[in-house]
Order: C-alpha cells, then sequence, then structure tokens
C-alpha cells in the first residue's frame, strides 16, 4: 500500500517504540501533524517553545536511556531547537529531530520560513539528512534513530521538505541497516586490556575516574563492581553522578572547578588515572600542564576521538564501557590485592577530613546548600533531579544524595540555562512515578518559563525549586572574584512575582524565607496535581566551593573565601 | 608540517562539506583539496593538502573517520603525490621557448589562440613550484594549479 510521506514518518515512530513526541507546528511539517492527528500510538506534547521541545525529549531520554523524539517546523523553528540539539550533542544524548523544510522546489529561493537547516545542524548533530525523496525516508529514519543510539549516542536531525511529506511510495520499514562507513568498536582490544591491568597492579596510587559514559552505557552496576573490587578511591564528573551513591566510602566526590577537596588533591597525586567514560573536560582537568603530572592513564572510551585528545592516554582501550568491564573483572578478581592501595586510601581519606565538603550554615538567612540536602532528605532516592545552568547546579551536583544512574539530569557540557524545566518536563513524562524536582535559580528559570503551561496541560507536575539570590549568581561570584566585585549586569532585582506567575498558569507557588516555611512548602508540593514554583529567598552573597579558579591547577583549590561584602559573616 | 590526507567518503550529497566543516570548524586551512568519484563504487575520494602539528594531524584524521560517511582516512608518508598546472602565457613569447619548460615537467602546450599560449603540465607539487619560478620571464598571465592527488605506492 502506498502511504505519504507524513504518514511513513508517523509509521516509523511506531516501529521504533517511540511512545512520546515534543514538538511544535507549523507551515511545512503540517502534513506530518496532520497524521498526528488521525493516529492515537502515541502522544505529541506541544511545548511552548521549540527549544523546550528538544529539551523536553533530551530529558525524557537522559531519565529513560532511550531515544527522545522531537518536531519542529522549518525556518525559525528549527533554530529555535538548536540550542536544544547542541546541549544533547555535547552530552552524547540519543535523540532524533525531525524538522519540516520547504518544498524541494523552493529550496535556494529564500523562501517563508526556509533557512538550510542541515547546514546549521551539521556542527551540532551526530549526523543529519535531507530526505529528497520519499523513497528514502523510511531507511533514513531507521538510520537515524540506529545512529542516535549506537557507538557514542548524540542526537541526528531529519530535515524533509514539504513537498516529500506529501508524497506517496510503497512503506517498508527496515529490518536493520548495514552502514559500511560506519562501525562503532564496541569490543575493547583484549592485550591493551590486559596491559591496563597490568598498569593498575604496578599502580601504587591509583585513581577511577568516572564520566557520563558510564551512565549512557549503563555500566554503572560493573563500575561499582570494579571500585569495591579493587577497593581503589574513585572521583566522579558532574555527569557520572548516581553511578557511585554519594555514601559510598571510596567516593571521594566530583572532581574538577568545584570538585570536592580530597577528588582534586587525589587527581593531583594519583600515578595512575583510570578514566571510565570520562573525556578530561576543561572544567575537569584545571590547567592541563600541572594535571596529573606523575600519572599514567588509562582511557576507556567507545570514542576514538576522546582519547588522547587533552591527555596523553598511555593505555587507550576504544569500546564500550560494558563490555570492557565485562571483559576485566575476570582479570581484576583474580590479579589485583586490594590491600595494595591501603596507603593511598588512607592519604585521600586523610584529605577528605582536612577539607571536608562543607557550608556554613545560617538561622537568618537560608542557605541554598542547606535547601539542597533538605530536599535529599525528604525526597531521597524518590525524586528525579534536574538542574538549570549555574551556582545552584553546583550546589546540587555537590549537595544532593544520589544514590543511582539517572537520578541526575543536567546539561554539563554545553551548560544550557534554560534546560531544566523542560527536561524536567520530558524526565516527568518518561517517569511519572517520580517526583521530578527542577533545582534552577532566578536567573535560568525565566529561560524557558512558558513551560509552565505545558507541564499544566499535560499534567506534569514538576517541582521548581529556585534559588533565588536576585543575581546570575555564577558570573556574579566570578566577578567577585576575579573582576574586583564589579557586578557586570548580574543584578538581577527586578524580577517577576514567581508565585503569582506560577498561578497565573495554573500552577502553584510558594515563596519562602525560613528553614520551616520551606520544609512545608516542599511537602505540600509533593502532593500538588500541577506545576510547582518554590521561591527559595536564599542568601545572596553565597558563593559555589571548593572552586578551583580557571586556568590553575587542581591542587589549588580554594576551600575557604572571605567576601567582605556578605549579609552575614561566615562561621 | 605539510601533510596530505587521502579520505575515501560516500559519494553523496554534504558529505564535502561535513570534512571541510572539521577544518573550518578549528580554524585550520586547507591548502588544497581535490574529490572525485572513485571508479565501479559509491565512494569518492578526496585528498586534502593541510599544514599543521602532528597531534592536531591525529585529531583531524580521528575526526573525518569518525564522520559517518567516511569510509576511510589513509594518512602515509609514502605517498605518489602529482598536481596539475595550466599556464597562460602571452602570444608574444617563443613557442618552442615555452614547448621545451614544458616538456621538462611532464607537459606540453594545449592550445594557442590568437592572443595566448596555454601549457599544461603534470609533476609533483615542489616541481610545480619550480616551474612557476621558471616561467616568470615569461610573463605568465595566469596559472592554475589543480591541487594534489596522491596514491600509495
Amino acid at each position: 500500500m502506498k502511504m505519504s510521506g507524513a504518514k511513513i514518518v508517523i509509521e516509523s515512530m511506531i516501529q521504533e517504540g517511540v511512545e512520546v513526541v515534543f514538538g511544535y507546528p507549523g507551515g511545512a511539517i503540517m502534513n506530518v501533524y496532520d497524521e498526528i492527528y488521525k493516529q492515537d500510538s502515541f502522544e505529541h506534547i506541544l511545548t511552548r517553545h521549540e527549544q523546550a521541545a528538544v529539551h523536553a525529549a533530551d530529558g525524557y531520554a537522559r531519565a529513560t536511556g532511550k531515544v527522545g523524539v522531537a518536531f519542529l517546523t522549518s525556518g525559525p523553528g528549527f533554530t529555535n531547537g538548536v540550542t536544544g540539539l547542541a546541549t544533547a550533542y555535547t552530552d552524547s544524548i540519543p535523540l532524533v529531530v525531525i524538522s519540516g523544510q520547504v518544498p524541494t522546489g523552493l529550496i535556494g529561493t529564500d523562501a517563508f520560513q526556509e533557512i538550510d537547516a542541515v547546514g546549521i545542524s551539521r556542527p551540532c548533530t551526530k549526523h543529519n539528512f535531507l530526505v529528497k525523496d520519499v523513497k528514502d525516508l523510511a531507511y533514513i529514519i531507521k538510520e537515524a534513530f540506529y545512529l542516535a543510539k549506537s557507538g557514542r549516542p548524540g542526537p541526528v536531525h531529519i530535515d524533509i521538505p514539504k513537498d516529500v511529506t506529501a508524497a506517496k511510495t510503497e512503506f517498508v520499514y527496515p529490518k536493520e541497516v548495514d552502514l559500511k562507513t560506519y562501525k562503532p568498536n564496541t569490543k575493547g582490544n583484549k592485550r591493551q586490556l590486559k596491559k591496563a591491568v597490568e598498569a593498575i597492579k604496578q599502580a601504587k596510587k591509583p585513581l577511577v575516574y568516572i564520566g557520563g559514559g558510564a551512565i549512557l552505557s549503563n555500566s554503572a552496576t560493573l563500575v561499582r563492581e570494579f571500585v569495591h573490587t579493587t577497593q581503589i578511591p574513585a572521583v566522579e564528573t558532574l555527569m557520572a553522578k548516581g553511578v557511585l551513591r554519594y555514601d559510598d566510602p571510596l567516593n571521594l566526590g566530583m572532581v574538577g572547578m568545584h570538585g570536592t577537596y580530597a577528588a582534586n588533591m587525589a587527581m593531583a597525586e594519583a600515578d595512575l588515572i583510570i578514566s571510565l567514560g570520562a573525556r578530561f573536560d576543561d572544567r575537569v582537568t584545571g590547567r592541563l600542564d600541572e594535571f596529573a603530572k606523575d600519572a599514567k592513564i588509562i582511557h576507556i572510551d567507545i570514542d576514538p576521538t576522546s582519547i588522547s585528545k587533552i591527555v596523553h592516554a598511555d593505555y587507550p582501550i576504544v569500546g564500550d564501557l560494558k563490555n570492557v568491564l565485562e571483559d576485566m573483572m575476570p582479570l581484576i578478581k583474580s590479579q589485583i590485592d586490594p590491600e595494595q592501595y591501603a596507603y593511598f586510601r588512607n592519604i585521600v581519606e586523610r584529605y577528605n577530613q582536612l577539607h571536608p565538603l562543607s557550608f556554613h550554615d545560617s538561622d537568618k538567612v537560608l542557605k541554598p546548600q542547606w535547601v539542597i540536602q533538605k530536599t535529599g532528605e525528604i525526597l531521597a532516592d524518590k525524586a528525579i533531579v534536574v538542574t538549570d545552568v549555574g551556582q545552584h547546579q553546583m550546589w546540587a551536583a555537590q549537595y544532593y544524595p544520589f544514590t543511582y544512574p539517572r537520578e541526575f539530569i543536567t546539561s554539563g557540557g554545553l551548560g544550557t540555562m534554560g534546560f531544566g524545566f523542560p527536561a524536567a518536563i520530558g524526565a516527568k513524562r518518561a517517569k511519572k512515578d517520580k517526583i521530578v524536582v527542577n533545582f534552577s535559580g532566578d536567573g535560568s528559570i525565566l529561560m524557558n518559563i512558558q513551560e509552565l503551561v505545558t507541564a499544566y496541560e499535560y499534567k506534569l507536575p514538576v517541582i521548581n525549586i529556585i534559588l533565588n539570590n536576585n543575581y546570575l549568581g555564577m558570573v556574579r561570584q566570578w566577578q567577585t572574584m576575579f573582576y574586583d566585585d564589579r557586578l557586570a549586569e548580574t543584578d538581577l532585582s527586578i524580577q517577576p512575582d514567581f508565585v503569582q506567575l506560577a498561578q497565573a498558569c495554573g500552577g502553584k507557588g510558594y515563596r519562602v524565607k525560613t528553614k520551616e516555611e520551606f520544609i512545608q512548602a516542599l511537602n505540600d508540593a509533593i502532593k500538588q496535581p500541577v506545576p510547582v514554583m518554590i521561591d527559595v529567598i536564599i542568601d545572596r552573597r553565597e558563593i559555589v566551593l571548593p572552586m578551583v579558579p580557571a586556568g590553575e591547577s587542581l591542587s589549588n583549590t580554594i576551600v575557604e573565601y572571605h567576601d567582605p561584602k556578605a549579609i552575614e559573616n561566615k562561621g | 608540517m605539510k601533510k596530505i590526507l587521502s579520505v575515501i567518503v560516500e559519494n553523496e550529497h554534504g558529505v564535502l562539506a561535513r570534512v571541510v566543516n572539521l577544518f573550518a570548524g578549528r580554524g585550520y586551512n586547507i591548502d588544497s583539496l581535490t574529490v572525485a568519484p572513485i571508479p565501479q563504487s559509491n565512494y569518492s575520494r578526496m585528498t586534502i593538502a593541510t599544514q599543521g602539528e602532528p597531534h592536531v594531524f591525529e585529531q583531524i584524521a580521528k575526526q573525518l573517520n569518525k564522520l559517518v560517511p567516511v569510509y576511510k582516512v589513509i594518512e602515509s608518508d609514502n605517498f605518489i603525490e602529482k598536481e596539475m598546472a595550466m599556464v597562460k602565457f602571452p602570444i608574444e613569447n617563443s613557442l618552442s621557448d615555452i614547448d621545451a619548460l614544458a616538456r621538462c615537467y611532464n607537459g606540453s602546450i594545449s592550445n594557442v589562440s590568437d592572443d595566448f599560449i596555454v601549457a599544461t603540465i603534470i609533476d609533483r607539487p615542489a616541481r610545480i613550484d619550480n616551474f612557476i619560478k621558471g616561467i616568470k620571464r615569461y610573463n605568465p598571465i595566469e596559472i592554475v594549479r589543480s591541487g594534489v592527488s596522491v596514491i600509495d605506492r
């Protein structure tokens, strides 16, 4: 039976087991939306901005590990979604984003709502397609899903001109794809693997460095087994939160710019760094020529371009972390004596005792760290925690008690303000039995505030906890520390009334200034069937510590900072 | 450091843009670039001449390999390199001088019109540099170089 391109899009989604699509219609993609109207196999969630549609699909993908799907129209619809693509690309999140395009004959004529979409998405997607013939459509969609989730995952963009969605052809959905030019290497090289185990055996001060790849490859259980069997201390990146439990005695916490003192010192002193799905981001390494000077490096990564990109890897292993660890564990179990690292464990434990993660609590003003800790006490593992970008993001990473992978959803690589709320909506859609909390700041939350309406309409009661300091806090912190407190354009004293704003969109709002008020508001918020905003008035001058100033080495971690303008003196 | 990469890619629209974007996005210059389909296949071969540090090349080669339509990236120090140059001279020059010179560089005169002589040579890029230096006194009007093509020995 012949089918239109639009219908083929729908049927292909069904074949791929898609249960929800986030999107926003428009002229060039109307044929597809007409077919969405006629079907009831999957749900379509209409966000109020295309950027939010892609972030929501992203949040859905991060919460489930499945491919997130978003539909956009041509021109501005697509360009609004680009930030979403770039966000997913830097964090290796599997998405398929389909955009409408002007009819083939009009491409290149500056037609209404025409933009060179594949030209724009090329550097911020894993791959992209312009479909020129309806006969290719089904295969391209199949290929897109395959590319998005295989190898190093990432977003794939398909641009479909309007005449292609109108044209008809036989629909045959391919069973599998075979790409001669794309064969990700998922099995680690056995010889390299043996050498790596030998290096671990020889090491006196080895350190496990866990990255987001441990979550993407679903290998948290194996990573835990590796760490517990070897008793090697571990540090984690922002993207690896939850791979190890927060209270695992071997977990030294986050490493890097806002990492713990113990994690950063361990990184600086290790003689062997075992990198599991991490990519030596500049926010992790600090000053490169000082980074891990005495350490050999085992680098396990699915993407060969990540290896020896920043730091030379002495033992490169290209492969899926899960496969590599499965192959490695028997060797580890038979060859490694955990006693041999007791000395190093002792050293890092002393670093941890010297400067544990801490803040100065107050009875006069709410501290953001307390708010996050308290949220963790109340919600614990019942919640998925999403964040926007800035100080609140770092505090959430530092102080929330994460216990399992995919519990924490954050824009790590690109650092996209405005990511949190729509991603939380996507996560809530994916995991309706979970409480979904979005920690945000008074800056970030306004960047996709229109999604209150979406959350209300689709009964996705996300709880936004706004850590409100009337500042663009992270930039303000840098201005204070490195720009002599010249607060250029970071003062957000003029703000909407978040309580009324929530109410205006069908949600519920709270404003809290004390601990009691916060506890009460959060306990009430959990019961709400509508989206919630808790406007938490926090200490304006609180800063994120520890901190490694940009371009400094990890051993120069600042753990105390005296702010002369602080509202109340520390300690 | 000069370096030549031979890249075999799927012959489809957009693939040249993907490859070139890799260079452009990182601020690397391409000295020359040639592309043509490989006979009896769905592939094309790109030959890219560029300059940079060895570790940069390693990264570029990996990044090229990562592109979905790239089949193979060949880096070698053992390429046979050839390039073509076409030069237009004023008709006032001695035809035999130019013919003799061109022959020294595997070339010949391709065309003589009322106003111009066009000579074409095919040789190693370094030899083409020499040729271009050597013909200065014949006042060439236009010089067209094809960019280098290579094959592994």
